[in-house]
């Protein structure tokens, strides 16, 4: 072996060595490097009890009320299987809507309510023009429609 | 078959090879022409991606304009990945054959990364703040972004405090090698864990998820930020270079052609 075939095969093994390492502990690491759980997640009681945690998921499509306040509201956090109730007080971002992504940060209390201190709101990797998303609704209702 | 680079090396006037311009008083002036139209390209892709990407490109149905930060964000995390890989490339082929010039482009393409780090943080904490309600959360696509500049600000920083530059490089080398482990998370953290950072629009595997002219200038706007790049790294090696080599013979025959050319 040649001094430089030795030091090929050197670094070669420390980065494979290096790799395993990296693997073994982010797979260790992985139920706390989590951001958010589902509604399905805390519903098998996988999120931590009595701590504060962030749910994430769709806000449910109808579920948003308004305070008569005008500043808390009542909303629903699905990812399909599993609903979780969320009451929250201050502003809400600007893409908050029904039907899109969220994640909040909060409390469950005992009523299995979900009081949030901080709302956010999670969006999909999809860009279009409005035309285009527009076009795309009717598209999805007019299968709807067919499919009934 | 295996001692062709070394004759090519040899008798470079035989063939082109790209083995010629590996060492630093060949590659000096290949570097010194490059400079230019690497310069052109740069400006003409910059004109080129913001026109379409602020101009032509539509409006987003969910975000409105706040998404076209998108055509400075990607391409900078793109650059911030793609210049650390390369990075610990050219240490791992210092390390492996001993060449100076590898880890000479390592140096110079440090500083760039940085930038571009900076830069997709940044870009990133503006654009969150109106889409997603905040500048900074502790998810995994964002902290391994923030671990990806702080080790390039570690190579840095331990590369300027040796002074024997061999030494220098083998710690540098060190940092680049093994944070290399870091860009491959960056990219799959957001498949990985379940993070506030949306998913990739763009990748190898998928068609893209946004509309062509969106595409268009996001990609101008990602060469022009490699076309930068080489050019600013091409002008910090060459500085490298002379900074490096200042007591070799073509260093001092480069100064004395330069002084005399002013002269005259």
């Amino acid at each position: 072996m040649k001094p430089r075939q030795k030091r090929f095969a050197l670094i070669a093994v420390g980065v494979i060595a290096l790799a395993g390492a990296a693997t073994l502990v982010l797979t260790a690491f992985e139920d706390n490097m989590v951001f958010f759980f589902t509604p399905s997640q805390v519903a098998a009681r996988e999120a931590p009890q009595g701590r504060t945690f962030r749910i994430g998921g769709m806000v449910e499509e109808g579920s948003l009320q308004r305070g008569d306040d005008g500043t808390s509201v009542k909303f629903v956090v699905t990812d399909t299987a599993h609903k979780i109730p969320v009451t929250y007080s201050g502003a809400l971002p600007d893409l908050f809507k029904e039907g899109k992504g969220v994640v909040a940060q909060g409390k469950l209390n005992d009523g299995g309510v979900f009081a949030a201190s901080e709302v956010l709101a999670k969006h999909d990797e999809n860009y279009m023009p409005p035309e285009a998303a527009h076009a795309l609704e009717q598209a999805k209702k007019a299968q709807g429609t067919v499919v009934q | 078959m295996s001692d062709s680079p070394l004759t090519a090396t040899r008798a470079p006037s035989s063939g082109f090879s790209l083995f010629y311009y590996a060492s630093p008083q060949t590659f000096f002036p290949l570097a010194g022409k490059l400079l230019w139209p690497t310069w052109i390209i740069a400006i003409g892709l910059t004109i080129a991606g913001l026109y379409t990407g602020f101009f032509i490109a539509p409006t987003d149905a969910t975000q409105g304009d706040s998404y076209r930060i998108i055509f400075i964000h990607v391409p900078a995390a793109w650059m911030s990945m793609v210049i650390y890989l390369v990075m610990a490339f050219w240490c791992a082929v210092g390390l492996i054959f001993n060449t100076r010039l590898s880890f000479m482009m390592s140096s110079a393409l440090a500083p760039t990364g940085a930038l571009w780090a900076f830069i997709a943080l940044w870009t990133g904490a503006l654009w969150g703040k109106p889409t997603w309600g905040t500048y900074w959360v502790w998810d995994a696509r964002l902290t391994s972004e923030l671990i990806l500049f702080f080790l390039y600000c570690g190579y840095m920083a331990l590369q300027a405090a040796i002074d024997d530059p061999r030494r220098a490089d083998r710690a540098g080398a060190l940092i680049a090698i093994v944070g290399a482990i870091n860009v491959p998370i960056i990219y799959f953290s957001v498949k990985w864990w379940n993070t506030l950072h949306q998913g990739a629009s763009v990748s190898l595997t998928q068609s893209p998820s946004m509309a062509s002219t969106m595409l268009t200038g996001m990609l101008l706007m990602a060469l022009a930020a490699w076309a930068y790049t080489i050019g600013v790294a091409l002008v910090r090696v060459r500085a490298i270079m002379i900074e490096r080599e200042r007591h070799t013979d073509w260093v001092r025959q480069l100064g004395n052609a330069t002084a005399g050319g002013s002269k005259a």
